[in-house]
């Protein structure tokens, strides 16, 4: 399996990664010898093995439910870029 | 042209837990923006969920409602996308192996036939914060107070024919879930949200038609409006020759329309993956069989034994058990004044419409359940006529007192000692000989002006019973 130049372009945009013209290439590269692991690591033969939600061998516990958090907006907002009214300022996301 | 309609709908519920589900923060409506949003809620670095065990109870009950499998294994997954509102950048929600699997519910439709609607899932996921868009000058306000509430998603199969059927659904799981109170259902503040998927085929084709996404409806009213106006936007399409374009659509209940919901994002990829910072669920049977021991009488169950136990019609058992409240007022007037059938037509009939004219929910009715079925007693033993009651009733609704001081205050007691009747009945036939000649050669209806005449004399207060019985003795007497 191959990246093409678009598909990586289509990547980093999801990840909202500004990427250069100029890299594209060795970024499909660098994602291609991943996906190449990936393929090897298929040729195991796992009939009958349940896919593992997580490495360790334990169960979620669960949390009583009970107010333990405190209110800390102002702290919080001191390392927001810009807050008012005691909401969260960001640039407007709808036209 | 004909058309079949196929629609699915997924109902976002707000469970009621008192903290969020992955953090210690409280969930309260209404709290000053950001004020219950901790570093979890925020994303920040660092953090770990720890997952609400109260969430998973309530889900569970929810599963074990619908006669749905409950999955002993449910994983978590990471959705992926970038939203202001959605702080970490993923929202946790569950994928492959939901909380809760194939299940179904019936829903009661005009005709009185019942449909069983199967549901598809229901999972755990956190809700989003809310955007402001409207108060800052190029700016976007973001309040994270509901980032991390717990939500539960209900998915329905695409079984749904038509905006009453969904409609019917909806309130059959808004019923539920305030039954179970794992939620408070109230759909103005958004604790239960729906979204439908519409589309349209013809009738007998086995694919299903290219569907739109209704987005975030929040009254069973507008789902209704939403749904027809996106049913008929979709014939209009095809019968032009046009082509639907699957898109997320938001309704505008202002211009009764939808709109396409233009989005910046190139491609919808969320990129699922299990969630690395929460373990596997796992329940046992007992964990089930201890929530299943504190289920209540669910609606169908209350709505059979209405039926049953009152000898109410399917119709009158279907309303009063849709609302828990109401249905407890019912059983509670019943309790006092004996007679069923009367209990369903006043809590139906006039307490109903006024609850619903002055906009009050059943708990906040000023007249208790306990003075209703006294007021029935009253009728039931002839104190009062049914005319009088409702004078009686208006009483009551304005906080005159009980029942009995009212009738004692508007001195409303009904004349049911038959000399006394017999008397007016005599004085009316006396006093209007034209038309006791009339009556007599066969102008049945002028019975009625007779009645009319004797309840005036009586100012209202003869039994109506017997100013029937003995006008019709007196009149045919001769």
């Amino acid at each position: 399996m191959s990246l093409e130049r678009s598909e990586v372009e289509g990547i980093a945009q999801l990840a909202r990664l500004k990427i250069e013209a100029a890299d594209i290439d060795s970024y499909a590269t660098g994602l291609n010898n991943i996906l190449n692991l990936v393929d090897q690591m298929q040729a195991v033969d796992t009939t009958g093995v349940e896919p593992l939600a997580n490495p360790l061998d334990a169960v979620q516990r669960l949390r009583v439910d009970e107010v333990t958090e405190a209110n800390q907006r102002e702290l919080f907002q001191t390392l927001a870029p810009q807050a008012e009214a005691g909401l969260y300022l960001v640039p407007k996301v709808i036209e | 042209m004909e058309w079949e309609v196929v629609i699915g709908l997924e109902v976002h519920v707000q469970l009621a837990t008192k903290t969020k589900i992955f953090s210690g923060a409280a969930t309260k409506f209404g709290a000053a923006p950001n004020t219950q949003a901790c570093a979890i809620d925020l994303g920040m670095p660092g953090v770990l969920p720890v997952f609400n065990g109260d969430a998973l109870h309530k889900a569970v009950a929810f599963g074990l409602a619908i006669d749905a499998e409950i999955g002993k294994r449910s994983v978590f997954d990471r959705k992926n996308y970038f939203y202001p509102d959605l702080p970490k950048g993923y929202q946790i929600t569950q994928m492959d192996h939901p909380i809760v699997g194939m299940g179904h519910v019936d829903i009661n439709l005009d005709d009185g036939t019942v449909k069983r609607v199967n549901v598809t899932r229901a999972h755990l996921e956190e809700d989003a914060g809310k955007s402001l868009h409207e108060e800052f000058e190029g700016m976007t306000g973001v309040d994270l107070n509901r980032a991390g509430t717990p939500l539960l998603e209900v998915v329905s199969e695409p079984e749904l024919s038509n905006a009453k059927e969904a409609v019917a659904y909806l309130k059959k799981i808004h019923s539920i879930i305030t039954y179970l109170e794992i939620s408070d259902g109230n759909m103005a503040e958004g604790s239960m949200r729906c979204d439908a998927n519409v589309s349209i085929r013809r009738p007998g084709d086995p694919v299903l038609g290219t569907r739109c996404e209704i987005k975030n409806v929040n009254s069973f009213r507008f789902v209704e409006k939403a749904i027809n106006y996106e049913i008929l936007r979709h014939i209009e399409i095809l019968e032009d020759g046009g082509k639907i374009v699957q898109e997320t659509r938001l309704y505008d209940a202002e211009k009764d329309e939808t709109r396409s919901m233009r989005s910046k994002e190139v491609a919808n990829d969320y990129r699922y993956f299990p969630e690395p910072d929460l373990l596997p669920v796992i329940i046992d049977h007992d964990f089930i069989e201890q929530i299943a021991a504190t289920m209540p009488e669910l609606p169908d169950a209350k709505s059979a034994r209405f039926i049953t136990q009152y000898g109410l019609s399917d119709y009158d058992a279907n309303v009063l058990a849709a609302n828990k409240t109401l249905a407890q007022y019912f059983e509670d007037v019943v309790a006092t004044s004996q007679d069923a059938k009367l209990s369903s037509n006043w809590v139906m009939g006039d307490l109903s419409a006024l609850l619903n004219k002055n906009n009050l929910e059943t708990a906040q009715s000023p007249i208790s359940a306990q003075d209703l079925g006294t007021l029935i007693l009253r009728i039931k033993d002839n104190t009062i006529s049914g005319r009088m009651a409702k004078t009686v009733f208006e009483g009551m609704w304005d906080g005159e007192g009980a029942p009995d001081d009212i009738i004692a205050a508007k001195g409303l007691k009904q004349v049911t000692d038959n000399s006394a009747i017999e008397k007016i009945v005599d004085d009316v036939i006396a006093a209007n000989p034209e038309q006791v000649a009339e009556y007599r050669s066969g102008k049945d209806k002028l019975f009625g002006f007779f009645v009319g005449q004797a309840m005036k004399l009586s100012r209202g207060q003869a039994s109506p019973g017997q100013v029937n019985d003995i006008l019709k003795q007196k009149l045919q007497g001769e």
